[in-house]
């Protein structure tokens, strides 16, 4: 069932992933997919651990070279377009950090700076208020807790207005209170700048509400891949955990 | 601002940032010159008591010692810099952003010359005020010196990030004892004309062998030899020339191997 295509009109296409394997010596950690993403859209990438969801976020982002097959972002080939490219996108992971020892207000204005921000002040300023991070602007990262770094991680991860934003379990390690609250705020500004999401995540109820669709990984195959809401009728299951479950345990098998 | 300038800029500011809140680090940058330039002053005026020689050419060892000092913290500053971002976990966030490979390495070699000032001018300015020292004349040619010195040390600092790039942290011992390899080889405190027959040909392929020996003829026979440094620029040029290779190479090693991100599943 590998190979699906979202059917789309290339204009409205950002990202468009062919054919597309790594192999890292003898091991194929992504093997020959391809997938497109409409503009606006939030793709959610599902698997089990080591099924190839980071290292197809890797390549997208232009920092992981396939192996073979052609990855377009922005109508773009990326590893010939990536410093173009890369002023466009931005991403988001609680296991990449920003330096512990200088303040929120230091990250924002170094990666201001590399992204070249016009108004730096006024957006550092907006970003603070949306986020609701302006009391943290002078403290040190390191000193945040896991759901306000989260937050400061999402700010610099908008510092650009990104046309496309990768985000690598942006809510793992946090209370249901703060991650509804990330989420909330990531359908907001999805919905006010017309932004491109692609979310790698374990957790189910978070891609089924944020999620236009979804593809399914094992073993660096797409397993299956549509709407979460056809996903769920497809398998007659109640939710896309259920569904999650099952494709991960025949994978297994 | 051109993109790019802002791009370093940004990296520089990065480390002055981390100057500015962590006041152990720059105490760290002053602390160890410092300590080893008042050491080799006080055994320099030791044995410029007892001995003629060194009476003829006071100064030499605290030459030696803050030239190789520059060396040292020419080579650390490219390296701390960089392993900061390790350290930090930032190399990903950085990896995906607009900042190119060049635009790195040309920030790690300003935040190394800022280190490197801070540390070695610091001493220097300890060495005039305490024990009197200055260098002798040729004073544009002991600038042009202390410019091949920390060349070398960016060089050497750059092969460094390239091994760190390639085996993270745990090439992390490099950054502080590689030079150490050297030292012995490029005649800091000697004429190399000690060093076993065998070992002198090795010793000419380091940049700082000839500008040490050029340092010492300039202290204990006044002349400066300009063949000595025409010799240090052109081994350096090759030398930045592979360290930067080395590091363009160890990051394009990195796009295939998935090493940016470093948590590739």
């Amino acid at each position: 069932m590998s190979n699906h295509k979202i059917m789309n009109t290339p204009l409205d296409t950002v990202v468009s992933v062919e054919n597309v394997s790594k192999n890292y010596g003898e091991i194929k950690a992504v093997n020959n997919i391809s997938f497109t993403i409409e503009k606006s859209h939030t793709l959610g990438l599902l698997g089990s651990n080591g099924a190839g969801k980071t290292t197809i976020i890797m390549m997208l982002m232009g920092i992981l070279k396939s192996s073979s097959g052609k990855i377009n972002i922005l109508n773009k080939n990326i590893y010939k377009f990536r410093n173009q490219i890369s002023k466009e996108i931005n991403f988001a992971s609680p296991f990449v950090e920003l330096p512990h020892k200088l303040t929120v207000l230091q990250n924002l204005t170094v990666f201001g700076h590399i992204y070249g921000v016009k108004n730096l002040s006024y957006k550092i300023e907006k970003l603070a208020q949306d986020l609701d991070i302006k009391d943290l602007l002078k403290r040190r990262v390191g000193r945040l807790s896991a759901g306000q770094k989260t937050r400061v991680s999402i700010a610099k991860s908008l510092i650009n207005d990104p046309k496309i934003l990768f985000l690598d379990e942006p809510t793992a390690s946090l209370d249901p209170d703060h991650a509804d609250w990330i989420r909330t705020y990531l359908e907001h500004y999805k919905n006010i700048s017309g932004a491109t999401f692609i979310i790698a995540s374990h957790n189910m109820p978070e891609v089924e509400r944020m999620c236009n669709n979804v593809i399914m990984m094992g073993r660096g195959k797409v397993i299956d891949q549509g709407t979460p809401s056809d996903l769920i009728k497809r398998y007659k299951r109640n939710n896309l955990e259920q569904v999650f479950l099952q494709l991960a345990r025949n994978d297994r098998v | 601002m051109i993109l790019f300038i802002r791009r370093i800029y940004a990296m520089i500011l990065r480390h002055i940032y981390l100057f500015m809140v962590s006041w152990p680090r720059v105490l760290e940058l002053i602390y160890w010159p410092f300590l080893n330039m008042v050491l080799w002053a006080f055994m320099s005026k030791f044995l410029a008591q007892n001995s003629n020689f060194f009476l003829l050419a006071s100064g030499v060892l605290i030459a030696s010692v803050i030239m190789w000092d520059t060396l040292f913290r020419g080579q650390l500053g490219v390296t701390l810099s960089f392993i900061e971002e390790l350290w930090s976990r930032n190399l990903g966030n950085i990896a995906v952003s607009p900042l190119k490979p060049i635009e790195l390495i040309l920030s790690l070699i300003v935040a190394s010359l800022i280190r490197t000032i801070i540390g070695v001018g610091g001493a220097g300015l300890a060495a005039y005020f305490l024990f009197d020292f200055q260098i002798p004349s040729y004073g544009l040619g002991f600038i042009l010196f202390f410019i091949n010195l920390i060349v070398m040390g960016w060089s050497l600092g750059l092969a460094i990030c390239a091994l760190l790039i390639r085996f993270g942290l745990s090439a992390e011992t490099f950054a502080w004892a590689a030079l150490f390899f050297i030292q012995p080889l490029c005649g800091v405190f000697y004429p190399i004309s000690i060093l076993p027959e065998w070992l002198q040909p090795v010793s000419m392929l380091i940049p700082a062998t000839y500008i040490f020996e050029g340092m010492r003829l300039t202290f204990f026979d006044g002349i400066f030899q300009v063949d000595l440094l025409l010799k240090a620029c052109f081994i350096n040029l090759i030398y930045i020339f592979i360290g930067v290779s080395l590091l363009l190479y160890s990051y394009s090693f990195a796009k295939k191997k998935g090493l940016l991100l470093g948590n590739a599943e």
